[in-house]
């Protein structure tokens, strides 16, 4: 068996981004795309985290503070707006909010 | 070694088994769940990286605060119509073609450089001396002192985002 | 008192009477029917003139006591009226005593000519004559007083005078007497104007001038639908006339740059014209034309169809203007185109024909009419007719001399018809008179003198100037037996239809209906002193022109002696006399004294002795008789020709020409601008809004594809965000 290498890391976050992107392109719940947008955002710390050990530098992880901080920022405001979209359109469908269209 | 590439794929498979899951469940809740399920295996894979601070973070904010968060939302807003309905979009075949294609893509960059990476062996904290965290903070409120203010404003502007949006009438 | 510097007063005595019952005849009317046009804001003045008109009035009747005995002669009217009666014919008759003064004056000139230039009326524009020289248009107000104008004044005053008082009685009852009196007074004075001027811009107004009062006069009774008709009638043929001379006298302009009667004259006989026997040049075309206007004026065939119709005004305005004077207007321009005339024989043998046409054919309608007026008016016609073939043989002087003792009887024979219209209350059908003899003596006598006058029994007016024409027409050189032929039928055919009037009227079994013979009675003072007058006039007028035949004393022949300085070059070619033997004259006149005899026997015989025999004819000459009582059809043929021909079907052409070209131009016009517009509109809609829409189309056509991108859905955005991964990251495996 091979040893654990970083490629390893970022092929498992590779496959994380897809599950995500999958997730975000396909499902009709809002909610859940946001969380797949979150898996997106763990693929990416998991690279930063990945090529930090790598490196052995301390750089990586610090931006993984910095996308843990947006990805909270990301979710509070995301979620603030479904509620006010659910409010008002009493959906949280996305494919059927698309006014803003010609 | 042996027991960082079982632990390694057990988290992997930790991360990947939630993270489908999670998209593919028709109740928000238990995508909830099984996302928590994939955050806390790449909260594993942080450990097994000897990124400690970062874990704790993970399970502090993620499962702690933002999949509480999510909860909440979840209980809010009114899914049960929502779950009854289709949960795949039209263009859910093109998506998965399209994803499946860039994946094919990275894996084969990451196939033809794969000999490229490797692992450093050891931690900085054993070269420096000093303990994950400590290093951490010395980087992050010396080197990156501004973006981290810029940071903590981001996230005040987006309380403040959020309570506007939210609250049913300002 | 030199009268001759003061002719211009002539005229202006008649004017002041005209202006005043003109503006002021309302206000005087006591008859509310009297419609005088009165300008505005001439009430306050009123009384001022009132008590001015009253002065003049008494003025008058301490000068002239005789004028005053007429006036007085009748009772009935307001005192306002009586004053009219007064002022309007003792305006005429001041003028009478002023042109007599004036021509007496005139005859002790050793040139006979005298000329009274007030002031230049039309002030000069340049032109170039015909021969190129520069001349100044203009024309004086200035007066002529000549042996011819001489006789017109006296003859227009003098008759004027007498159809004046006349109309005193005759009008005595009729709405609308100062009309009828201002209207009288203004043709006066226009027909003194005519007469002397002393240039053809003048004589036209005048010449205007009493056409307009013929027109006014022939529809004074303005409510009858016929009189109205007549008077245009008389103002639309007058018009045809009248553009002939105002041609001609423009014409003549151009030619000699002049056109005062003594320039024109001295111009034309000093030699520098030749007479144009050979062809029909610019001096010939001047005199026709002035002769289309004489025409017109003077009722000559084609244009004499307004005269029968000018009867429908009242009977003293026949006399005076369609008998006496106005329609001798054309006579005394051509006789004052004489030296004219005379260098164009062409256009002189044209007159010679027209006026013994005219003579003959007026007189054979004249043979048939029942009218009492209509037979007159004809035989005013021929006896115009006459005097034109006198002037075209160039016998002037025996045209005025006609012209004269005519005005007095064809005067006298319209006032005794007049007197016997009134008389009856209205009547003119012959065919209802009868037996009237006894009944209105004055009337009959008068009559009885005139009719043998005008029918040239020797003696009397009508005898020495008809004589003298048909003389004239046999021997002149440019006479001939053929023009003397016809005067000669004329004159039988006149002196039966006279008689034929006198037989129906006077003599005979009484046709008169008995409700209307009950109020037959003689005339008023005021109508039979002028009858008398008249027919003295009449009766011894030709004693002035007597022919040098009968060897009288050259008195007797004063009357050519006193015209010989008008027409010296006339009469410089007119001593023909000795080309014909003296038993010729000699038999001529026993001829037309014969034919005159026959006629009024023949006459007699039939409307007297055998009434039925007329009646016999009339079937027997059914169509001829038809032919003459409807005058030859000329109104119809005039009627086809030029009201429906001419003047309806030129008025269909016009319309159809406004219609289908006029119309057809603006709507053509209308329908270009819309066929260019409709291109504009194309060229706007299809190329340049085309253009406009090409770009936003070309736009909308690539923002399609952009457009089926943008569907709304965020997921689809997010796909196109993997797709750009793709395909950078496909761009690295290829490469």
């Amino acid at each position: 068996m091979h040893p654990i290498t970083t490629a390893h890391y970022l092929g498992l976050s590779a496959a994380l981004l897809l599950i995500g992107t999958v997730g975000v392109l396909t499902r009709r719940n809002i909610v859940i795309i946001l969380m797949s947008i979150e898996l997106i955002l763990n693929a990416v710390n998991l690279n930063l985290i990945a090529f930090s050990k790598a490196l052995q530098s301390v750089n990586g992880q610090i931006f993984a503070i910095f996308v843990i901080t947006d990805a909270v920022a990301e979710a509070a405001v995301g979620l603030g707006i479904l509620i006010a979209l659910f409010r008002n359109k009493e959906t949280v469908l996305a494919d059927e909010i698309d006014l803003l269209k010609w | 070694m042996l027991m960082d590439t079982i632990l390694f794929y057990l988290f992997a498979a930790l991360v990947l088994g939630g993270g489908i899951l999670t998209i593919t469940r028709r109740n928000a809740v238990h995508s909830a769940i099984f996302l928590i399920l994939s955050l806390l295996g790449v909260a594993g894979l942080y450990l097994l990286q000897s990124a400690e601070f970062l874990f704790a973070v993970q399970i502090v904010l993620y499962v702690g605060g933002i999949m509480v968060l999510f909860l909440f939302v979840i209980m809010l807003v009114n899914l049960d119509q929502a779950a009854k309905e289709k949960q795949f979009n039209r263009q859910w075949t093109v998506a998965l073609a399209c994803a499946g294609l860039v994946g094919a893509e990275i894996f084969y960059f990451l196939a033809k450089g794969a000999g490229a990476f490797q692992l450093a062996k050891g931690t900085a904290e054993a070269n420096t001396g000093m303990g994950n965290t400590e290093r951490l903070a010395d980087a992050l409120f010396s080197q990156y002192l501004l973006p981290f203010e810029i940071a903590s404003l981001l996230l005040l502007v987006a309380v403040v985002g959020s309570v506007v949006m939210a609250k049913k009438r300002i | 008192m030199n009268f001759l510097d003061q002719i211009w007063l002539i005229p202006l005595f008649p004017l002041l009477g005209a202006v005043l019952m003109l503006l002021f005849g309302k206000k005087l009317d006591p008859q509310p029917a009297s419609d005088v046009a009165v300008a505005p804001g001439v009430e306050h003045t009123h009384d001022e003139h009132d008590t001015h008109g009253h002065g003049h009035g008494h003025g008058h009747t301490h000068d002239h006591g005789h004028d005053h005995a007429h006036g007085g002669g009748h009772g009935h009217g307001s005192p306002l009226k009586i004053l009219v009666s007064l002022l309007c014919p003792g305006m005429v008759l001041l003028s009478f005593l002023f042109s007599l003064g004036a021509v007496m004056q005139l005859a002790q000139l050793p040139t006979k000519v005298h000329q009274v230039v007030q002031f230049t009326w039309l002030a000069g524009m340049p032109f170039h004559m015909l021969d190129g020289r520069i001349a100044t248009f203009s024309a004086d107000w200035g007066f002529l007083l000549d042996p011819l104008s001489a006789v017109m004044i006296l003859v227009v005053t003098g008759v004027g005078f007498l159809i004046h008082v006349y109309s005193v009685g005759y009008m005595a009852h009729d709405n609308g007497y100062y009309r009828f009196f201002g209207y009288l007074n203004l043709f006066v004075f226009f027909m003194l104007m005519l007469v002397l001027a002393n240039n053809y811009a003048l004589l036209f107004v005048g010449w205007e001038g009493v056409g307009l009062c013929s027109y006014l006069l022939i529809g004074f009774y303005y409510q009858k639908k016929s009189a109205a008709d007549a008077g245009k009638k008389a103002f639309v043929v007058n018009r045809v006339g009248d553009a002939g001379f105002i041609l001609g006298m423009l014409l003549l302009y151009a030619l000699l740059g002049t056109s005062r009667f003594v320039d024109v004259n001295h111009a034309l006989q000093s030699g520098q014209f030749h007479a144009e026997t050979a062809g029909f040049g610019v001096l010939s075309a001047i005199a026709l034309l002035f002769f289309t206007g004489a025409t017109g004026k003077s009722a000559q065939f084609p244009l004499y169809v307004w005269l029968p119709d000018a009867m429908e005004g009242p009977t003293p305005v026949s006399a005076l203007i369609h008998a006496a004077t106005m329609v001798t207007a054309g006579v005394y321009m051509v006789a004052r185109s004489a030296a004219l005339f005379q260098l164009t024989p062409a256009t002189s043998s044209i007159v010679a024909s027209v006026g013994a046409f005219t003579a003959i054919l007026a007189a054979s309608i004249a043979l048939v009419q029942n009218d009492i007026k209509r037979v007159l008016a004809y035989s005013t016609v021929s006896q115009l007719g006459y005097m034109f073939l006198a002037l075209g043989v160039g016998a002037y002087w025996v045209a005025i001399f006609h012209l004269f003792p005519h005005a007095f009887f064809k005067a006298l024979l319209f006032l005794c018809s007049g007197s016997v219209i009134h008389a009856m209350g209205g009547e003119q059908d012959m065919r209802r008179m009868g037996a009237l003899k006894d009944k209105i003596p004055v009337t009959h006598w008068t009559m009885w003198v005139a009719s043998l006058a005008i029918a040239g029994i020797p003696g009397l007016a009508g005898f020495f100037s008809k004589d003298e024409i048909l003389w004239q027409a046999y021997s002149s050189p440019s006479g001939s037996q053929v023009l003397w032929l016809i005067g000669l039928v004329t004159a039988g055919m006149t002196a039966f239809y006279m008689w034929r009037l006198m037989n129906m009227t006077f003599y005979g079994k009484s046709h008169v209906a008995p409700e209307v013979e009950a109020h037959i009675h003689e005339s008023p003072a005021t109508m039979t002193v002028p009858l008398t007058v008249l027919a003295i006039g009449s009766a011894l007028g030709g004693w002035l022109g007597v022919p040098k035949l009968w060897g009288l004393p050259e008195s007797f022949r004063a009357f050519e002696h006193w015209l010989a300085p008008a027409f010296a070059a006339a009469a410089a070619e007119g001593e023909h006399g000795g080309a014909h033997g003296a038993s010729i004259e000699w038999i001529l006149m026993s001829v037309s004294v014969a034919i005159a005899i026959i006629g009024i026997a023949v006459a007699r015989y039939f409307y007297h002795t055998k009434p039925e025999i007329p009646e016999k004819l009339e079937l027997r000459l059914k169509p001829l008789y038809g032919l003459l009582l409807n005058k030859w059809y000329v109104d119809e043929i005039y009627d086809f020709l030029f009201v429906n021909g001419l003047a309806k079907g030129g008025g269909r052409a016009m319309a159809a020409f406004d219609l289908s070209v006029i119309d057809g131009a603006v709507n053509g016009a209308g329908w270009f601008t819309r066929f260019c517009s409709t291109i504009s509109m194309w060229w706007d809609t299809w190329i340049i809004d085309g253009a406009v829409r090409l770009g936003s189309f070309t736009v909308k056509l690539l923002s399609y594809p952009v457009c089926f991108l943008q569907t709304g859905r965020v997921q689809a955005y997010a796909l196109f965000f993997v797709v750009g991964v793709l395909a950078f990251f496909g761009y690295y495996v290829i490469r």
